[in-house]
């Protein structure tokens, strides 16, 4: 029984290396936005659990310093590398290809800080994969991330994050 | 009926610690296969923030496609006494401007008041430091320093004798994340020295570092020492400076003492005769600012 339930669970285990999530910050006095495309992702569909995780330092973003300061000063990816995430959704997702919606609830990992959220995300069934696509906003505040004074003005308080990833099956 | 709901109960408890488990065998096969795909050795940043220490350049160079503006300013000697407001009413200045034309080669072009000196640079990162493998940064920074104060009684004095070189080789290391420490070995050519005793190619070893006691916040220490025997018809000393850096965004601001009022090369290493003991303390400041054009 657990040999055949653990099979069909390995059987529908779907996994990527390239994954994609960019964040966005947008304020009046500046725009910042990030992009990761070494973000590892699994889902598995007969347990309908969720699992995210990548380094800080593959953000690339548009201007050096920014980087340099994300790394450094908010993040600090030399003491917390990695972010992570793991979800589970309630949702029925058949078989047959197609765009499925799901509530995805789960734990948030970031600079040290583990927190609850809610994603709603949607799940393609392709022929040969499953594509996982999110849109959701952090709180740098959340994280124990403090962002000084000086600066406020220049980061949002809510971080606008994508997620995009296409898996496939395990063999 | 008390059955059923120990058996819902347990049966959800079962769910739960399965959905956990499944939740945590997941993130830990991603984990692993990150941890065995992450080995390649990650680059070590940010070991200084500024592309100088004080007056001694650091590995840094500002990235691709970004241009720095750098303001070098010293007030007067502290020595000078109320009069002078202990230095404050007189200033040496330095504008330098340098351009990442990759991220590890940099031009820059500076404008000092003493001397009225012009200076070009070049740097460039033959190594950079990585976590597990390579243990130092290594920058070669080449400068070239010609004065334009004219002198009515040396008409002898023309553009080659107003021309010196400086070739630095600079080694550092980012020991901690608040600790980094560099060494600099300098040669210095003078295509013209006050005497003939003096030595036209003399060598300097310098060594200064950061320690960095907020994330935005350094305090920074440098010593430039003229090997002997080099310059000897003038009283040469040899320059030793401290600051506190402040980062803010795309400034940095350097707050600086020191006992070199010149801030090209060839005047804070082999030129210099400013004197702690005597009072001839420098108060000064460095400000950097960043601009980009790297819009992906």
């Amino acid at each position: 029984m657990a040999a055949v339930s653990y099979m069909s669970a390995h059987g529908q285990t779907y996994l990527t290396r390239n994954g994609q999530v960019s964040f966005y910050s947008k304020t009046p006095m500046e725009d910042i936005k990030a992009v990761n495309k070494q973000v590892y992702a699994a889902i598995d569909l007969s347990t309908k659990t969720v699992a995210f995780t990548l380094l800080l330092k593959a953000f690339l973003f548009d201007k050096q310093l920014m980087q340099d300061h994300f790394n450094e000063n908010y993040v600090e990816s030399d003491k917390y590398p990695k972010a992570s995430f793991t979800g589970s959704f309630k949702e029925n997702i058949p078989a047959t290809p197609g765009k499925y919606p799901v509530e995805i609830q789960g734990q948030l990992t970031l600079h040290g800080v583990s927190q609850p959220v809610k994603i709603p995300a949607t799940l393609e069934i392709m022929p040969k994969g499953l594509s996982s696509t999110a849109i959701f906003t952090v709180r740098p505040s959340d994280y124990n991330i403090k962002i000084p004074s000086l600066v406020k003005e220049k980061i949002a308080s809510q971080i606008t994050v994508e997620v995009s990833a296409n898996c496939s099956t395990v063999k | 009926m008390q059955r059923t709901y120990l058996f819902l109960f347990s049966f959800l408890m079962l769910q739960c610690m399965q959905l956990q488990a499944q939740d945590s065998s997941l993130l830990r096969l991603l984990d692993d296969s990150l941890n065995a795909d992450s080995r390649q050795p990650q680059e070590v940043t940010g070991t200084f923030k500024a592309t100088q220490l004080i007056n001694l350049p650091t590995t840094e160079s500002p990235a691709k496609k970004t241009l720095q503006f750098l303001i070098m300013h010293r007030f007067g000697k502290l020595n000078e006494g109320a009069y002078a407001l202990f230095g404050l009413d007189n200033a040496t200045i330095r504008f330098g401007l340098d351009y990442g034309l990759t991220d590890r080669l940099s031009i820059g072009i500076g404008r000092s008041t003493l001397d009225k000196a012009l200076d070009g640079s070049l740097k460039y990162k033959l190594l950079q430091q990585t976590e597990h493998s390579i243990p130092i940064s290594v920058s070669l920074y080449e400068l070239v320093n010609h004065y334009t104060l004219r002198y009515s009684d040396k008409p002898y004095l023309n553009a080659r004798y107003r021309t010196s070189y400086v070739s630095q080789l600079l080694i550092a290391r980012k020991f901690s994340r608040s600790l980094s420490l560099e060494l600099a070995p300098s040669w210095i050519h003078m295509n013209l020295v006050p005497t003939p005793d003096d030595k036209n190619d003399v060598f300097v070893l310098s060594a200064g570092g950061r320690w960095k006691f907020t994330k935005r916040m350094s305090l920074d220490a440098e010593y430039n020492y003229l090997l002997p025997n080099q310059a000897v018809s003038s009283n040469i000393t040899r320059s030793l400076s401290f600051g506190v850096s402040i980062e803010t965004g795309g400034h940095v601001f350097q707050l600086v003492v020191t006992n070199a009022a010149g801030m090209a090369a060839p005047y804070y290493l082999a030129k210099n005769t400013g004197s702690w003991g005597n009072g001839d303390i420098y108060f000064g400041f460095n400000i950097s600012r960043s601009f980009n054009w790297n819009r992906k």
